[in-house]
Order: C-alpha cells, then sequence, then structure tokens
C-alpha cells in the first residue's frame, strides 16, 4: 500500500502541504441548500412539523410579551385607576395565555423530539452513505488522500454538521421567525422607537463583523499551527523508539516547545477575540435598551395622544427590544459554527461525489459443471468455475471454463498519465503456472499485480484472462477469482475465525479449521488464550507479523480462488517459520495460476517462470536454470556478484 | 471519586503562571453578572419612576447610570474573555508540555504501554477537550450560580413574596434535572464508546481497503457498518430522548412562574405593595435564573465528556519512566566487547514464562556477530537489551566490562547505534535526518556513511540529492532506500556497538552483500550484531548466534553450526536447497 502512495507522490516538489489553512468555501448558499435539501428528502414530513412547532413556539411567547403590555395597560393600571377589586378578566386574560404557554411548552418539545429523529436519522443515513460509497471508490482516491483526511471527515465534520442540523439551523429558523415576528409587533407599537432599535442593530452587527473578523483571522493561524503541531506530534511519537535510540530528546522538547508556544498564542486570540463577542452584544443590547426608555419615555409623556403610545405600550416595547437584540445576538453565535459546519459538509459531499470505480464488465464468474460434455451453471459450489458470457446481439449465453490463462500484451500503464511505471510488459502465465516477479524495490512487481484484479487500469496494451479482456469480466467475477495476500496484512476487529472467513463468509468450523492447517496458522491459533475466539483489535495488533501473515494465508486459502497473487507474502516470516509456510503454499498453488512476488530468490527458484524486472521494463524471462546460465541480471541480484551488464 | 480527585489536581499542577489569569476570569465573570443584574432592577426603576411617574429627567438620570454600568459590565465580560482564553490555552499548553516531555523521558516499556495513537489522541484532541472544558468551567460555570445567586438576592430585596416563588421552582427544577442528567451521562458514555469504536471500524477499512476489494466485500463490509451505525443510532435517540425533555420542563417551568407572578403581582400592585416597574423587574430575573440553570445543565454535560480527556491526560503526566540514571554514571565506554550474564528478561514482570532464558554469552570487541532464529525467538529482544531500551528481569548485561544499567543512558545509547527493525525517517531533508546521529557532522562525514551503507548511489540521483526533503514517515523512499537511510544514520554515531535488528530485509541480495563489505573494510573496530532471515547475510560474520525460543541454541561460526547445529543446518538446507545449487554457491 505505501507503495503505492510513494509510487505516486514521486515527482516534481511533490507532497502536500500540511496544516492548511481550511479553502474558503466557494458556495455556502448552493451548500447549505444542499444539506437542507439532503435533509428534507428524507424527513419532509418531520420538516414540516418542526417548521410549525417553531412558528407555534415563537407566536406563544410572543403572546407572553403582548401580555405583559396589557398585564398593565389593561388590568393592573384601569384597577388602580378605577379601584376595583374585580380580578375576574385578569384570571381569564391569564387562563388564555396559560393555554397559550401550554401549547408553546408542547410545541418546543415536539420539536426537539422530531428533530432527534432528523438529525439521528440523517447522520446516520449520510454514515451509512458516505461508508457505501467510500467502499465503492477505486484504490486510487486511498492512494492519493491521506487517511488521517478521510478519517476526519467521519468524526469531525460529522459531528460539527451534527451540531448545526440539530442546533444552528433550528436556532436560525427560530431567529429568523422571532426576529420577523417581534419587528412587526414593534413597528405596530411604535415606528420611531423601532426605527432607534434597527439603528442599534445595524451597530452591532458592524461591531460583531469586526470582532468576527479580527477572531477569523487569528482562528485561520490558530488553524495552521495546530495543524502543524499536530503533524510534529503525529511523526515523533511514531519515531519515539528512533528518538531514544538517537538521545534525541532535548532537541526535541525545543522544537515542540516553539511550536506549542505559537498555538498557544494564536489560540489565546482568536479565543479571546470570539469570547467578546458575546459581552460586546449584550451591552450593546443594554444600550439599546436605555436609549429606546430614553426615547420612548420622552414620546409616552409628551401626552400626545394622536401618537397613541401608551406607557403600558413602552413597557411591552422595551420587553420586545431586548427580545429583538437577543435572536440577532444567536445569529451572529450560529454564523461561526455553520461556516465551520459547511467546511465540513463540503469535505462530506466531495466524497460523497468523488467518482466511483467504474465496471464495465459483464462476463461473469459462475460455478459449474460438466453434463455430456457441456458445461452447465451450476448453483451450488461445485469446484469448477466458468465464466459467463451473455452476448447483447444474438441474446444467447455461452460459458467458457476458467482456467487461469493470463496474459499481458503490450501494457503500459502509470500512476498518473504523464509518468509511465510500467512499460510494454508482455508475458504470459498458463494454467497453474507459477509466475515469479523479481526485481529492486520500486521496479515495478506490485504494480503489475495491482493491474490484474484491476485496482488500477491500464493505460495501454491488453490483459487478458482465459483469453478474455479483462475490461469484460465485471469486477466482482474477476476479483473473486484472484486471491490476494498482501505485503502489509491486515486483519479486521473480531474474532480469529471471523478474520479467516473473511475469504468465505459461509464456511463452516471445519473449513476454517482446514484452511488454517494448510496454511499453518492452526498450531499458533490453538495456543492462543480463546483459540480461534480469540478477538483481534487494532489490526491484530496482539499477533506477531508472522502469524498475521499466516492468517492473511489462510484467508486466502478458504477462498479457494482459481489464481493467487502472493505479494511478498513471505517477507517478514522467518526463514524457519517460511519453510513451514512455503509448504502450505505449495499445496495452495496446487493447480493454481501464481503470481508471486519476493525479494527472497530462493522462494521462486522452482517457479515455472522468472520474471525480471527493472525500472518498470521486464529485462530477463525464463526458469531458474535458464536465466542463471545466461549469467546476466537474476544471475547478478541472485548471487550478489558481477556486475550489471545491461 | 478519589481518583477524580487526583486526575484534578494533576492537571491543575500544570496551571503554572496561569493562576493569576484562572482567579481574574470568574472575578471579571462576577463583574458582569453584577452588571448584568443590577440592570433590570434600574429598567424597573426607569418604568416606575421615570414613565408612570412622569419623570423625564430621571429617565435620564438612571438610563446614563445603566450605561455606565453597561460598559462596566462590557469591562468585565471582554475582561473575562481575555482571560479566561489566555488561561485556557494556557493550561492546554502546558499539558501538552507535560506530556511531551514526560513521553520524552518514557523507556521503550512505557511507549509499548501507550499505543502510539493513543499518545497522539492524548495530546490532540484530548488537550483540545480540556482546554474547552476549563474555559466553560472559568467563564461560564462561575457565571451560572453567580447568575442565579444575584438575581436570587436582587428578587428578594424587590419582593420576597414573589421570590419565593422563584426559589420553589428553582429547587423542583435542579432536581429534575439532577435526575435526568445522571441518567442521560450513562448513556451517553456508553454512545461514545460505541461511537469510538464505529469510527475504528471506518479506519480498519480505509487501511485495509485493498483487502476488502480483493476479496470482494464490500457489500459484507456495509452491512456490518449500517448494522453499526443502526446501533448507534439507537442508543443516541435513546440518550437525547432524556436530555430533550429538560428542554420544555425549563419552558413550562418559566412559563409557570411568569403567570403566577403576573397573578400574585397584579393584585400586590392593587394591593400597593409592588410596583409596575418592579413586576418587570421581576419578570427579568425570572428568566435570569431558569436560564442560568440551563447553563448549569450544559455544563455538567461538558465537563462529564471532558472528564475522561482528563483522565487520559493524567495517566501520561503521572506515568514513571521505568529506565532511569544511576547517581554517579559512567560516562565513558572502554570498548565494543558485550556479555550476557544468565540474562532473563520479560516484558511483562508478572508474566509466567520469560521472552529469554538464562542467556550467556562473550561477545569481544570488533566481532561481528550474526543472529539467526524464528519468529518469536527473542532475537530483537536480545539486542534491545544491550542499549538498555528495556532493562533485564534477571542476571546482567555488560558493555565494555561495566553493566550497561551503571552507564549514563546518554553515553551508552551514543556508543550502541541500534537501527530497529521498524524505523522511520522524519520529514526534512536527508541531511537533517542524517544528522539525527550526530548535529555537527559535515556533509563530507554524511557521504561518508552513505557510501558505507550503499545509499549514496540513490540519493545522487534524486533531484536535490542530499537536500532532498523526505516526507513524513519517509514514504517517499521505497524500503530499502529508508533501511539504507536508517544504517548510514546509524553509522554517523561512529559507535562502538553497531546493531541492525533486520535492518536491509527490503535491501536485494547484492546491495545487502555490498553493505556487509564496507562494514568489514570501513568499520573494522566496530562490534557489529546483525539480525537476519538470510543465512547469506550472516555466514561470513565471525559467529554466528542461533536463537530459538528465547534460548541460545547455538553460537559458532558458519561451519560450526552446520556441523553441531540441527536448526542452522535446517534454515541453511531451506534457503539453498538441492545440491545443483550447492555448486553454483561455490561458484558464488
Amino acid at each position: 500500500m505505501a507503495e503505492q502512495v510513494k509510487e505516486i507522490k514521486v515527482g516534481p516538489g511533490g507532497g502536500n502541504k500540511r496544516g492548511m489553512p481550511a479553502p474558503k468555501i466557494k458556495n455556502p448558499g448552493a451548500l447549505l441548500v444542499r444539506i437542507l435539501g439532503y435533509v428534507f428528502k428524507y424527513y419532509p414530513a418531520h420538516m414540516i412539523i418542526v417548521l410549525v412547532c417553531i412558528i407555534l413556539t415563537v407566536f406563544s411567547s410572543i403572546q407572553g410579551t403582548f401580555f405583559t403590555k396589557s398585564l398593565i395597560d389593561t388590568y393592573i393600571q384601569p384597577m388602580l385607576d378605577s379601584g376595583s377589586n374585580d380580578f375576574r378578566p385578569l384570571l381569564m386574560a391569564i387562563a388564555r395565555v396559560a393555554v397559550f404557554y401550554a401549547v408553546g411548552a408542547f410545541a418546543a418539545y415536539a420539536q426537539s423530539k422530531v428533530m432527534v429523529y432528523i438529525n439521528q436519522g440523517t447522520l446516520k443515513r449520510l454514515r451509512e452513505e458516505l461508508f457505501v460509497h467510500m467502499e465503492s471508490l477505486p484504490i486510487k482516491y486511498f492512494d492519493t488522500h491521506a487517511h488521517g483526511d478521510i478519517m476526519s471527515i467521519y468524526t469531525n465534520d460529522i459531528d460539527t454538521l451534527r451540531q448545526m442540523i440539530s442546533q444552528s439551523i433550528p436556532q436560525l429558523i427560530n431567529s429568523t421567525i422571532t426576529i420577523v415576528s417581534v419587528f412587526v409587533s414593534m413597528c405596530i407599537l411604535s415606528v420611531p422607537l423601532t426605527f432607534v432599535t434597527l439603528v442599534m442593530v445595524v451597530v452591532m452587527m458592524i461591531c460583531s463583523a469586526l470582532a468576527t473578523q479580527a477572531s477569523g483571522k487569528n482562528f485561520v493561524d490558530q488553524q495552521k499551527n495546530l495543524g502543524a503541531l499536530n503533524g510534529y506530534i503525529e511523526e515523533m511519537m511514531t519515531g519515539q523508539k528512533v528518538v531514544k535510540v538517537f538521545n534525541h530528546e532535548a532537541e526535541n522538547i525545543e522544537k515542540f516547545d516553539e511550536l506549542n508556544e505559537a498555538l498557544c498564542n494564536s489560540a489565546f486570540k482568536a479565543n479571546a477575540y470570539s469570547g467578546s463577542l458575546g459581552p460586546i452584544n449584550a451591552q450593546l443590547g443594554n444600550t439599546s435598551y436605555v436609549i429606546c426608555a430614553m426615547i420612548g419615555g420622552a414620546i409616552a409623556l409628551s401626552d400626545n395622544i394622536a401618537v397613541g403610545f401608551t406607557v403600558g405600550a413602552l413597557a411591552s416595547f422595551l420587553t420586545f427590544n431586548r427580545n429583538f437584540s437577543m435572536p440577532i445576538n444567536q445569529v451572529s453565535m450560529q454564523f461561526n459554527s455553520i461556516i465551520m459546519a459547511l467546511a465540513g459538509a463540503d469535505r462530506i459531499f466531495k466524497l460523497l461525489d468523488a467518482e466511483p470505480e467504474k465496471d464495465d464488465g459483464y462476463v461473469l464468474l459462475v460455478n459449474c459443471e460438466e453434463k455430456n460434455g457441456e458445461i452447465v451453471e451450476a448453483d451450488h459450489h461445485t469446484g469448477h468455475w466458468a465464466w459467463k458470457h451473455y452476448h447483447k446481439a444474438t441474446n444467447t449465453t455461452t460459458y467458457q471454463k476458467m482456467e487461469g490463462d493470463v496474459t499481458f500484451n503490450g501494457v503500459d500503464f502509470g500512476y498518473t498519465d504523464d509518468k509511465m511505471v510500467l512499460h510494454d510488459i508482455v508475458l504470459h502465465a498458463t494454467p497453474g503456472q507459477k509466475i515469479a516477479f523479481v526485481g529492486s524495490t520500486g521496479a515495478g512487481k506490485t504494480t503489475i499485480t495491482n493491474l490484474i484484479n484491476r485496482f488500477y487500469d491500464i493505460q495501454d496494451g491488453k490483459i487478458r484472462y482465459d483469453n478474455i479482456n479483462i475490461n469484460k469480466i465485471k469486477k466482482a467475477d474477476l476479483r473473486r477469482s484472484l486471491g490476494i495476500v498482501l505485503q502489509d496484512t491486515h486483519l479486521f476487529t473480531g474474532t480469529v475465525a471471523d478474520n479467516i472467513r473473511f475469504g468465505k463468509l459461509n464456511a463452516t468450523d471445519e473449513e476454517v479449521i482446514a484452511a488454517a492447517k494448510l496454511a499453518n496458522a492452526h498450531s499458533f491459533i490453538k495456543r492462543l488464550p480463546e483459540g480461534y475466539d480469540t478477538m483481534l483489535t487494532g489490526d491484530g495488533a496482539n499477533l506477531s507479523q508472522g502469524q498475521r501473515q499466516l492468517l492473511a494465508i489462510a484467508r486466502a486459502a478458504i477462498a479457494d480462488p482459481p489464481v493467487l497473487i502472493l505479494d511478498e507474502a513471505t517477507s517478514s516470516i522467518d526463514t524457519r517459520t517460511e519453510k513451514i509456510v512455503q509448504d502450505g503454499m505449495d499445496k495452495l498453488m496446487k493447480g493454481r495460476t501464481t503470481f508471486v512476488i519476493a525479494h527472497r530468490l530462493s522462494t521462486v527458484r522452482n517457479s515455472d517462470c522468472i520474471i525480471v524486472l527493472e525500472q518498470g521494463r521486464i529485462v530477463e524471462q525464463g526458469t531458474h536454470d535458464e536465466l542463471i546460465a545466461k549469467k546476466q541480471r537474476y544471475y547478478q541480484l541472485y548471487t550478489g556478484m558481477k556486475p550489471e551488464t545491461a | 471519586m478519589g481518583d477524580e480527585k487526583r486526575m484534578v489536581k494533576t492537571l491543575l499542577k500544570e496551571l503554572k503562571e496561569y493562576k493569576l489569569v484562572s482567579v481574574l476570569t470568574p472575578l471579571c465573570m462576577i463583574g458582569e453578572v453584577a452588571a448584568e443584574m443590577i440592570i433590570p432592577k434600574l429598567m424597573g426603576k426607569i418604568v416606575d419612576n421615570g414613565i408612570y411617574g412622569g419623570n423625564m429627567i430621571y429617565i435620564f438620570k438612571v438610563g446614563l447610570m445603566m450605561l455606565v454600568i453597561a460598559l462596566f459590565g462590557l469591562a468585565a465580560g471582554i475582561g473575562g474573555a481575555y482571560y479566561g482564553s489566555k488561561a485556557s490555552t494556557g493550561l492546554a499548553k502546558n499539558l501538552r508540555k507535560a506530556m511531551f516531555d514526560n513521553i520524552q523521558t518514557f523507556s521503550f516499556s512505557n511507549i509499548d504501554k501507550f499505543s502510539t495513537s493513543g499518545l497522539v489522541t492524548r495530546l490532540t484532541t484530548d488537550v483540545t477537550n480540556i482546554q474547552n472544558a476549563y474555559m466553560m468551567i472559568l467563564r461560564m460555570a462561575m457565571r451560572a450560580p453567580a447568575t442565579v445567586v444575584f438575581a436570587m438576592i436582587m428578587s428578594f430585596i424587590i419582593s420576597p413574596r414573589l421570590a419565593s416563588i422563584y426559589l420553589v421552582a428553582v429547587i423542583i427544577l435542579a432536581f429534575f434535572m439532577v435526575i435526568i442528567m445522571s441518567k442521560a451521562t450513562v448513556y451517553f458514555k456508553e454512545v461514545f464508546e460505541k461511537y469510538d469504536s464505529l469510527n475504528e471500524s471506518v479506519q480498519e477499512n480505509v487501511s485495509a481497503i485493498r483487502v476488502v476489494k480483493a476479496y470482494v466485500r464490500e457489500d459484507y463490509e456495509n452491512d456490518k457498518f449500517k448494522k453499526a451505525a443502526g446501533n448507534i443510532y439507537n442508543m443516541f435517540v435513546r440518550a437525547e430522548m432524556n436530555i430533550i425533555k429538560m428542554g420544555p420542563m425549563m419552558t413550562a417551568t418559566v412559563y409557570a412562574c411568569i403567570l403566577l407572578i403576573s397573578w400574585v403581582g397584579a393584585h400586590m400592585i392593587v394591593g400597593g405593595s409592588l410596583s409596575t416597574g418592579d413586576l418587570m423587574g421581576l419578570l427579568a430575573y425570572c428568566m435570569n435564573i431558569l436560564m442560568s440553570m440551563m447553563f448549569l445543565a450544559i455544563i455538567f454535560v461538558m465537563l462529564t465528556m471532558a472528564q475522561a480527556s482528563g483522565n487520559r491526560i493524567a495517566e501520561v503526566i503521572e506515568e514513571k519512566t521505568d529506565i532511569t540514571n544511576k547517581e554517579k554514571a559512567i560516562n565513558r565506554v572502554v570498548d565494543g566487547s558485550i556479555v550476557f550474564d544468565h540474562v532473563i528478561f520479560a516484558y511483562n514482570k508478572d508474566s509466567e514464562e520469560p521472552v529469554l532464558k538464562d542467556i550467556n554469552l562473550e561477545i569481544h570487541s570488533g566481532e561481528t556477530i550474526g543472529i539467526i532464529g524464528g519468529t518469536g525467538s527473542a532475537k530483537s529482544s536480545l539486542v534491545n537489551l544491550i542499549s538498555r531500551l528495556y532493562d533485564v528481569t534477571g542476571g546482567a548485561v555488560t558493555v565494555g566490562g561495566v553493566d550497561v544499567r551503571d552507564y549514563d543512558l546518554e553515553t551508552l545509547r551514543d556508543q550502541v547505534s541500534v537501527v530497529l527493525q521498524k524505523n522511520v525517517l522524519f520529514s526534512g531533508t536527508i541531511l537533517e535526518n542524517l544528522r539525527w546521529g550526530d548535529k555537527n557532522a559535515t556533509k563530507e562525514d554524511c557521504i561518508r556513511v552513505c557510501k558505507i551503507a550503499c545509499a549514496d548511489e540513490f540519493i545522487e540521483k534524486m533531484p536535490d540529492g542530499y537536500d532532498t526533503v523526505i516526507e513524513q514517515g519517509g514514504t517517499n523512499v521505497s524500503g530499502g532506500q529508508r533501511q539504507r537511510l536508517c544504517i548510514a544514520r546509524a553509522l554517523l554515531k561512529k559507535p562502538k556497538i553497531l546493531i541492525l535488528d533486520d535492518s536491509t530485509s527490503a535491501v536485494d541480495t547484492a546491495t545487502d552483500a555490498k553493505i556487509r563489505k564496507a562494514f568489514a573494510e570501513e568499520i573494522p573496530g566496530t562490534t557489529k550484531l546483525i539480525i537476519a532471515q538470510r543465512i547469506a547475510s550472516v555466514q561470513d560474520c565471525d559467529r554466528i548466534i542461533v536463537m530459538d525460543d528465547g534460548q541460545v541454541s547455538g553460537f559458532g561460526t558458519h561451519e560450526e553450526l552446520l556441523e553441531s547445529n540441527t536448526i542452522y543446518r535446517e534454515v541453511y538446507e531451506s534457503q539453498t536447497g538441492a545440491s545443483a545449487d550447492a555448486d553454483f554457491d561455490k561458484q558464488a
């Protein structure tokens, strides 16, 4: 895996810059619409309920505010004026408001309840879509994107999106409705005071914008410094043992302090600015209140009956004034988190929009039996396979026995179009043959095996499998026919048996044990605390490299594929274990076409054909004896003698 | 609970120069709250005496006072933000430093205890969590109770009778909130654990995508993931359903209070014992109190989430290295002789069976020693004891006639240079990487060691030669190239003992042979220990150690071992094979 990454990155000035500030989002509006559309698509009814609930909530709270006005104007003041003691009208009013309030409280509850379903449901769907889509992406995607970046989509980006969907958006809607309805109410009470309030709001927004700008700059710095520090931490933690071996601790601390200090500085500034935003807006809100009280007081006291602005109206207006600046504050506070969530959403959608692996293949791999000399498709495992061609033109289906004959004809390949790593590869593996690739690192051995199973598609030439162009074979069927043991073994969280069964999901316990025995893994598995049921975690961290490899071999064995690709499978198993593995492997390879990559030439010596690669070209091809007799490149690799003659 | 206390203590110890600002922040917040709480009272006054009293001058006077107080509140608020972020980012900085510095003192077994990714998480995400939590505590955790107290006091000053309505409401609300929160935290803890394991499975799929695709297991993995995601969904819904009960409970309480106060207040106003303005002030305080209660609940949740992070950080800070310098450590290594004297070694002191069992070896200075043996035969464990990467469990290892535990660690490790099996290069130029071996090495020195390690050849071919930038993890050089660079880096130390732990496995046979030849010619005085899988890599060593299951099964020259050691002979035969090859080997 690492090899591919490297091969892609080799080039002038290659490499990605770490901790680059997040790029500005190109089209925040469109992104927001897309997110909302995404949510709405699956939860239209829910969304409408939420909207209705929000309207009800806002409405009931406005009713409450109006009640404050009428409490004083309509009920208390007249009673004070007339000296009456009749509280019945007030009781009625309170009962009416209580109903509104009850509706409001219920609506708020319903809203948050429905929101939980919308939010968690959307996240679940999004996670699943991300994962399913990710699984469909070509290997190239994984080789060209840092794994940490992909992971952060699932963790950080989804998390900020969750906050946005569950908090920011409802609050934004709530605030907007509140702002509009409070604005209308204020206009009804007093236009001039509304104007004053608006002016103050503008001042508030300017202040917010200024503070946001100042903190934004610092946030970018903070992000950059955080990226630099985290990168350093990651590197040094990975290399901590090397640090010890080289007594490099003091230098490390020095460099770390420098980065740590820089981060602390920018984080402090960013937080101080963003933290000031709240108090600034709150006090501006208070100022707005005072100014309105003064002006409103002057109007109400002017005794101008034509204006019709009562003291009770002023009291209500002042409450509205508060209720107006609060949602505006909230909007400005949510703004940052929405922008951040949008940046995350952008990355999420980028992954979802990434081009999945193309598959135009139509030739299928099926189980078959031979009846009266004819190949017939079977619906059970027969141990025999056939290629099933469907011919559109004639609407007929033909079967062809799967044999494992692989040819490369003039194959050129490069991970990028401008830099070829394989040139004019020609080779022919007849069924059951063992083909060995040898050559120094970077010669292109691993690359060739990536082409047979179409992890990558070739630029020129043809690869034929049983004389069928592999582009015509359905990828899943092509890969099913190829067993692979990779250079880096990867195991999954689960039991040892689960991991072996990965090669054949419906394998019985007996089959699992048989496969483990074939790979000579049985004896070490038996010695594990819980045998085949031992849980493996963290990519099989509790096993040795050799044991992991034995499991990978067992996994390939249980899949029982007609063609095998062994990529340096034995390179980190010691020679003694290797001998045991080799023995099992020989059994596995019997009757199968096998491609082997190994550094140790002794393991490929008994191959039917050895292919010597150098800088992406085949320089020699033949059996061990033939190549030794030639005394050229293979001879040199094998013996460590004689200078290169090529 | 005692653990929690210790954790908090450990974390707070790192406050150091940020103690003062940590105190100033809540003080500022109290100032801000005080200002905020006085304002509703003044507002009530404006309404009562100014508006209803028809006194414009009063309105201006109190209005001005309000503005002054608002200004004070602003100053206090900004002060709180300033000091709060200073304190929290400062604490974060110190925590990172405390961890990083302590990790630098870790021994190999300390490092093994925490995984690499575990350490990275602690230094990054966990610290950020604590930073946010600390900021929250300093600013909000002080603000919310202060608001409740101030608002209460103000309310009681206005009207003890009405204020007691809040008091009851607050107590009832607090009671239910504690119940809901404590239940919710349990749920959330559970969810986050599951959530982590979901993300782990994504991670697994990202790194093992080749396996998934090779076995056409996309659908299988999808199903597995969907099932896990479904679980998470159910748990999250259950947990959140609990939390959301708080919202309407809050609203209902606020509304009930407002209505009650209106009703009782109206009676009181009519009865002449309360003014209209006071009533408005009371309503404002009512909101303040209940909002603060809500805040407290949120803080509570945040803190429980930060708790796990705090524990993880404290673990690293409190971890004691198990390899330390003795007093009066020896600063000079005389020569490269090595003796293992009845050495017993186990990675875990409690494990029943040691990894190395009674090892006795004597290696002379300047010798070249090959080490060969099966997986798990403890080859690496054996050599790791020499530079004291681990300490022996029993017996002693001496270098230059002195027990390694008596040396100054830095001296010892400078003289015993190890090329680890899992080796890494760091981001930076090739020269910078090489100079890890010796800070002051000249370019000529570097070229010299690269020539010995057969790295010079490919470095020269690179566009920027020795100034070529190595990317993080050394991804832009091949495995074999990386190994050769690591050998060169180790050589630059000019060590008395050089240990190669399977360090040429990705190097082709020819180059491997060339490196060994260079060793013999260029650094004949250095004791060389070479762990290898290939017999060819060790067969011309002075002597070869054959390891088997933690014991020395044979120690001698190639010829002697072929004669006497069955394991060695087996390995040899497996690698050389048929008789035809024997001829061929003679040619070589």
